[in-house]
């Protein structure tokens, strides 16, 4: 047990000394909450709108001034004939035109590049022209968990589950492969430790970081960012931890496979950054995927650490309702960590 | 001298067993699964339907929903209460509840587009018999006509692909052969820091131009997809961004001591560009502190550029400000890249 203290100390040193890399440590996750809490929106806001008119009747300016008055569009300027509008959005000077065709009413001529957007920019400038209708009075809509429809809401659990997964797999990948490029494995297994503790030692420190980094993302969510923590704080902490176990098993498992630092980094950078951010469910909705791509999503283990999150950080269910997604997960860390550590043993041989 | 250099250079990405498989099957795989996954469009939301009037009119609205293309029909609830469970379970995305000739639309408003976009199609459903179409009101969608989102995610595809390969590689290079001390060797050496560096970059912008005809070539082949504007202006700006990551992977790994804290300073910038472009996400509604920072974002100037030219059929009339952009930053982010170089340690 001295020993294995000794083994853990003296990895928490390797990484305390690296001044540099703590400070992005614990920098990153701030300055990413702080991107996905308030840069990164996909409301609908000065969407930049060009009038085609060649009069003013009163008709059109009242069109014009309604849109004109809500915060979602901004008037740029007023030309003559369509082509000009059309080339105005060509060269991305504006996302919109209203035109107004003489005896023929009023189109809306929309830059419909990104498909979304566009229906969402007509749909907006339908309500904000039409008059007020009387038949939606019978409708009652209720936005339920987010009223305001912030997108930290939907951010923050995904860009925890993005963030403690390649932290984690990105510093567990390297801190094995290091020691055998340098050749230093060799002096580390002769020591009278066991193999598996050598391994758990250099895991502990990293465990401590990640639930440093987990804290620190909490409080950000709470008190900077106002997203609630409907749900039981200590499910929130015991389903992150073994989410962290798993990121930690993963890292370890490219740790042993991987020969040299580049290809462990490259692996742990770049070809697991792309399932994390594109299958998870954190951008694109894996409901609308092909089959087969919600197939392969259903092994990326961040769509259910997300999904967990959303349900239990958001939502406030209790932890019966998210049970399904966190056996998965328990599933998941066991396999992977079995993996690994048979990976390490064969390598000794 | 430079020649060979460069060749050094390919000899060491060759001889690598890993780096060339990944240079060739990186861009392919994810030409040919991504713009799959990037389905942003709004569909099969799940709908649970509480009637408590049970009338004639109410069973016709829920046939509707059940065959309109957004909803996929959840179940029949008989009390709010119930379909709040199917909810909270992750089963059911929006409620509408019947009740005295009224109805209650509740979505699960997490994701908020999802939620919105849901009631608001939900809610143009219950109006659409008693509405009355305006004809004289009409939409014209310029470009993309098919409303295909495929062909808007390709071209950030591109973007994302020649940033990874161009950010990431370099970015391990120089302190790489700081870590094995063989770059030493290269310091006793007379190479000045122009040809060093220039002969680390130039690799990388042949991969790069390998790459960006590979994801052309996909698009065409996978999706039949060709882009609208010229060819050349796409691997114009292809190139110039590749001068940009390139070199501020060799900035990056200039002032790195060990891989691992190059990678972390390179993830993070990577991120943050890629998240801050307007990729995603539409620039125009983030704050004014954010939208700031897009002037400096190349990535920014070449995913508005690339997308004008393959969506929007623009030329370089078109793009003429975001060329010069993406032009200016890239050799600042060189000159840069050399002057960082010390040759003695």
């Amino acid at each position: 047990m001295k020993q294995f203290i000794a083994f853990v100390i003296k990895e928490t040193k390797h990484i305390l000394r690296d001044k540099r890399t703590m400070l992005i440590l614990f920098g990153m996750p701030v300055v990413m909450m702080l991107l996905f809490g308030f840069a990164i929106t996909t409301d609908v806001k000065n969407v930049r709108t060009v009038v085609v008119t060649s009069e003013m009747s009163p008709r059109t300016q009242q069109a014009v001034e309604r849109l004109a008055q809500s915060e979602y569009f901004v008037i740029t300027q007023t030309v003559n004939t369509p082509r000009e509008a059309e080339q105005l959005i060509r060269s991305q000077k504006a996302d919109m035109a209203l035109v107004f065709v003489q005896n023929r009413g009023m189109q809306i001529m929309v830059d419909g590049s990104d498909p979304n957007m566009a229906q969402q920019w007509t749909t907006y400038a339908l309500q904000t022209i039409a008059a007020p209708n009387s038949q939606l009075s019978i409708i009652n809509s209720q936005l339920l968990y987010n009223p305001q429809m912030k997108s930290a809401y939907n951010f923050v659990p995904a860009i925890m589950g993005m963030l403690l997964m390649l932290i984690c797999a990105m510093m567990t990948s390297i801190s094995i492969v290091r020691e055998k490029e340098k050749g230093t494995m060799e002096v580390l297994l002769v020591s009278p430790v066991r193999p598996l503790m050598v391994i758990i030692a250099k895991a502990v420190p990293y465990l401590i970081l990640a639930f440093g980094i987990l804290i620190t993302i909490l409080l950000m969510a709470r008190f900077v960012l106002g997203v609630p923590l409907a749900g039981s704080l200590f499910w929130i902490l015991a389903v992150s931890t073994l989410y962290i176990l798993l990121a930690l098993s993963l890292g370890l498992l490219i740790s042993n496979v991987a020969q040299t630092q580049l290809v462990a980094l490259l692996l742990s950078a770049m070809v697991l950054l792309m399932p994390v951010v594109m299958l998870s469910g954190m951008l694109f909705p894996v409901e609308s995927m092909p089959t087969i791509l919600q197939w392969i999503s259903a092994i990326v283990p961040p769509r259910y650490y997300i999904e967990t999150m959303r349900k239990l950080m958001i939502m406030g269910v209790g932890i019966g309702e998210v049970a399904h997604e966190v056996a998965v997960l328990a599933v998941m860390t066991v396999v992977l960590l079995a993996i690994a550590l048979k990976k390490f043993k064969q390598r000794l041989e | 001298m430079i020649k060979y250099l460069i060749q050094k250079e390919f000899l060491q990405i060759r001889r690598n067993a890993f780096l060339p498989r990944l240079i060739v099957a990186f861009p392919i795989i994810i030409m040919c699964v991504m713009p799959w996954v990037m389905q942003m469009e709004v569909k099969n939301i799940v709908v649970d339907v509480v009637d408590i009037d049970h009338t004639v009119e109410s069973q016709r609205l829920v046939q509707q929903i059940a065959a309109s293309n957004y909803f996929i029909f959840g179940g029949q609830k008989a009390t709010y209460a119930e379909a709040i469970k199917d909810i909270e379970k992750g089963r059911v995305d929006v409620i509408l509840e019947i009740r005295d000739g009224k109805y209650l639309i509740a979505a699960n408003a997490v994701n908020g587009t999802k939620g919105s976009m849901g009631s608001a199609y939900l809610s143009q459903i219950v109006t659409s018999r008693q509405q009355i179409v305006n004809s004289q009101l009409s939409i014209l969608n310029l470009y993309n006509k098919g409303q295909n989102y495929k062909l808007f995610m390709i071209p950030a595809l591109f973007a994302i692909v020649m940033m990874l390969m161009t950010g990431f590689l370099p970015t391990l290079n120089i302190v790489g052969e700081k870590e094995a001390s063989t770059i030493e060797q290269i310091n006793v050496t007379p190479v000045s820091k122009w040809s060093f560096i220039l002969a680390k970059l130039i690799p990388y912008w042949l991969i790069a131009l390998f790459v960006i005809t590979v994801c052309l070539l996909l698009a065409w082949l996978v999706y039949g997809i060709t882009p609208a504007g010229p060819v050349w202006l796409i691997y114009v700006l292809a190139m110039l961004l590749a001068l940009f990551f390139s070199s501020f992977g060799l900035i990056v790994s200039n002032y790195s001591d060990t891989m691992q804290q190059a990678m972390f300073v390179m993830w993070f910038f990577v991120v943050s560009i890629m998240l801050l472009s307007g990729l995603f996400t539409p620039t125009r509604s983030m704050p004014q502190w954010a939208y700031l920072t897009t002037y400096i974002n190349p990535m920014h100037y070449f995913i508005d550029a690339i997308r004008t030219v393959f969506i929007r059929g623009g030329g370089l009339h078109e793009t003429a400000h975001q060329v010069l952009a993406l032009a200016g930053i890239g050799t600042l982010m060189g000159c840069w890249a050399v002057q960082s170089y010390k040759k003695n340690s």
